[in-house]
């Protein structure tokens, strides 16, 4: 169990649900700890766990042999996710607009729409192999708790 | 949290009494099972009470939709009961309120339905 009271701290994990949920987990009790209002710890929380999803399903396409790594980072001013992937990938960065009328009644597509919402900042990253997500949650755009 | 489903029929209304949260895997999945199974057999009119939903991700988002075109495309309607602010908050965010006819108060949904 990662020590949260740290600065920062990674985790490697199997392309599973399971590390979904963990990655989710860990990111809304940091953002939490870091002081912020429940509504920007709900979008953080849903954030990392679509850029998690995003790695487990379209990167690694839940191959065992494959991991993926999030590392979280409270900078005093910022938090800082990443997370990447071992997949061919890339995944697109950017997708059709899920809200424009013609793609309303989609099934899916709103994934990287819902962490562009979310984040203040979405930086993608090609690995080799892989792909990495930096998503970042300014404090000051956020109203803290505190 | 999985998520549960309760399946009660009320005049003519399928109602579909949700808990937990709607996701990827197991919760969206079982979404998808419970409204083919309900269409299949018929039923046209079909009300998902979200009351106790407290999370829904992309997938659940998508399976939502997806639910709401195979009722339509079968002359049925699926309507939305009860949403928590943060299901309603995503529903603002990516423009589904246009979509879904969302009501508060489950007597005037359930007489909402075209009969």
């Amino acid at each position: 169990m990662a020590d949260l009271s740290a600065d920062r701290f990674t985790y490697t994990l199997d392309s599973s649900l399971e590390s979904v949920n963990k990655v989710e987990h860990t990111a809304e009790e940091l953002a939490r700890k870091a002081g912020l209002d429940e509504n920007a710890v709900f979008q953080v929380a849903m954030a990392v766990r679509e850029a998690a999803v995003n790695a487990v399903l379209h990167g690694n396409a839940y191959d065992v042999q494959k991991k993926i790594t999030a590392s979280f980072e409270n900078t005093g001013t910022a938090l800082i996710i990443r997370i990447s992937d071992q997949g061919d990938g890339p995944y697109p960065s950017t997708v059709t607009d899920p809200c424009a009328p013609e793609n309303l009644l989609s099934g899916s597509g709103r994934g990287i729409f819902l962490i562009r919402s979310f984040m203040d900042e979405v930086h993608f990253k090609q690995l080799h192999p892989g792909t990495e997500l930096t998503l970042i949650k300014h404090f000051a755009s956020a109203q803290t708790g505190t | 949290m999985s998520m549960k489903i309760h399946t009660r029929q009320v005049d003519g209304v399928a109602i579909l009494d949700l808990s937990g949260r709607i996701t990827l895997g197991e919760g969206s999945v079982q979404l998808r099972n419970t409204v083919r199974d309900l269409s299949s057999k018929g039923s046209k009119h079909i009300l998902l009470n979200l009351a106790e939903v407290s999370y829904i991700d992309s997938s659940g988002l998508g399976e939502m939709v997806s639910a709401f075109t195979t009722v339509r495309n079968q002359g049925g309607e699926l309507k939305l009961l009860k949403l928590t602010n943060n299901v309603q908050g995503l529903l603002q965010i990516t423009k589904l309120v246009t979509i879904f006819d969302i009501q508060d108060d489950e007597v005037a949904a359930i007489r909402s339905f075209k009969k």
